[in-house]
């Protein structure tokens, strides 16, 4: 079966990186589910969402949290850009509510911070 | 002549002091070299990524327009980003950046243009206040280890001041005064323009992808440009910080070098004074002892 190549990156370093049978993310418009031979597509991603990746070999799927960037297909390679991105299992939960918090009395302003933080705590795997 | 060879002796332990701290020095620098190496080499992806899909999205909508791109001939003032290092203690490396950095600045003068300084790392932010220049923004505390939050905020600021015009103190352009880490032995000051960027007409056999864009090129064109600048000078930061850790490195070295060299010189002064010391003590109780032969002799 053909799987995808897959690299999260971030400006610092590389997340994950690796074989995958599938990639969803959220991109400002909605959710894009990315299969091997998909159309090549440059889409920017919704600033606080959560990327879910499938490993080809069977293991638990990789969630990260991710801000400000874009993804990439093409020729079944699928990178994954973002200024900020944090993987599920790294994520600090206690500071993550604090962020949420932090940013409820502010999100009529600016909803960023507050989906941000939303992001995070899906990642980790707790629903809010 | 005993002062003497106390003196001496407290020198050379003074020196040796000096080179016990200045090789502990060179050996923190030199395992903070990998370590920057490191980053750079880790930031590649991201960096390699960018230029990738940006390249993709100009050759296939040719003629793509964007305010980062278009040049500004009514903006008279350019910007200067300086990238030196917070410490000392690096030979000439920050005494180089400014040398070209002052060099860049007196070319555009000359060209009638008003070169506006944005210092990166105190040694610059120091150099221009101790001269009273003006700068427009500095930015300290971080040189050593550069994070991506460092390079955005420069970015930034300097991405707005592009934006604006003249008389609201925008800038026309954008160079930057960085050192490329180009290897252990070598690091090279570079002159850089960052904005307007320019679209090289490159022979690639490589035809880029075709993408989609989600939602339009015109979005993906401004999330990618400013993300690209920063990219840029975020790689241009950890090129510094490896360079930087290079030059202590290779100062530190040739401190201890010298301080060893100066340990050997006064060793041998300090062994010809106690032997002439000796020397003149034997030759003395030989005369003493001659002159109490002869006067016990009568």
């Amino acid at each position: 079966m053909a799987t995808l190549k897959v690299g999260l990156v971030s400006p610092e370093r590389e997340i994950w990186s690796g074989e995958a049978k599938t990639v969803v993310a959220q991109t400002i418009e909605g959710s894009l589910g990315i299969l091997p031979g998909h159309a090549p597509v440059l889409g920017i991603l919704l600033d606080g969402s959560v990327v879910k990746i499938e490993p080809a070999d069977g293991g638990e799927p990789v969630l990260a949290a991710v801000g400000n960037g874009f993804f990439s297909v093409a020729a079944d390679e699928v990178s994954v850009l973002a200024e900020q991105v944090e993987r599920g299992d790294e994520i600090d939960v206690d500071d993550a509510k604090r962020a949420l918090d932090a940013a409820l009395p502010l999100s009529a302003e600016d909803a960023t911070p507050e989906r941000r933080a939303r992001a995070r705590l899906r990642a980790a795997g707790i629903e809010v | 002549m005993p002062a003497q060879v106390r003196q001496l002796r407290q020198r050379i332990k003074t020196v040796k002091s000096t080179a016990k701290i200045t090789r502990a020095q060179e050996m923190i620098a030199t395992s903070r070299i990998v370590k920057a190496q490191q980053a750079v080499a880790a930031s590649k992806p991201y960096a390699d990524q960018i230029t990738q899909a940006l390249t993709a999205l100009v050759t296939h909508h040719v003629g793509v327009d964007h305010p980062l791109l278009a040049e500004q001939p009514t903006d008279n003032r350019s910007a200067v980003l300086i990238v030196t290092s917070d410490r000392g203690f690096c030979g000439a490396y920050n005494a180089n950046v400014i040398r070209e950095a002052e060099a860049l600045i007196r070319k555009l003068r000359d060209e009638g243009r008003e070169p506006v300084p944005y210092v990166v790392g105190t040694k610059g932010i120091v150099w221009y206040r101790f001269r009273g220049r003006e700068v427009a923004e500095t930015w300290n505390g971080f040189s050593d280890r550069p994070k991506f939050g460092n390079a955005e905020s420069v970015g930034r600021r300097l991405t707005e001041d592009f934006l604006k015009t003249d008389a609201e103190g925008g800038v026309g352009e954008i160079h930057v005064v960085y050192t490329e880490f180009v290897s252990m032995l070598t690091q090279a000051v570079r002159v850089a323009r960052l904005v307007p960027l320019e679209i090289e007409e490159t022979e690639s056999s490589a035809v880029p992808p075709a993408y989609e864009f989600e939602p339009s090129a015109q979005a993906a064109l401004d999330l990618l440009l400013p993300n690209y600048i920063e990219s840029r000078i975020f790689h241009m930061m950890l090129q510094s910080a490896a360079s930087f850790q290079a030059s202590v490195r290779r100062a530190m070295k040739s401190a201890t070098d010298n301080a060893n060299e100066l340990i050997g010189v006064y060793t041998r002064q300090m062994n010809q004074a106690r032997q002439a010391a000796i020397t003149q003590e034997i030759s003395e109780i030989v005369g003493g002892a001659d002159a109490l032969a002869e006067s016990g002799g009568e």
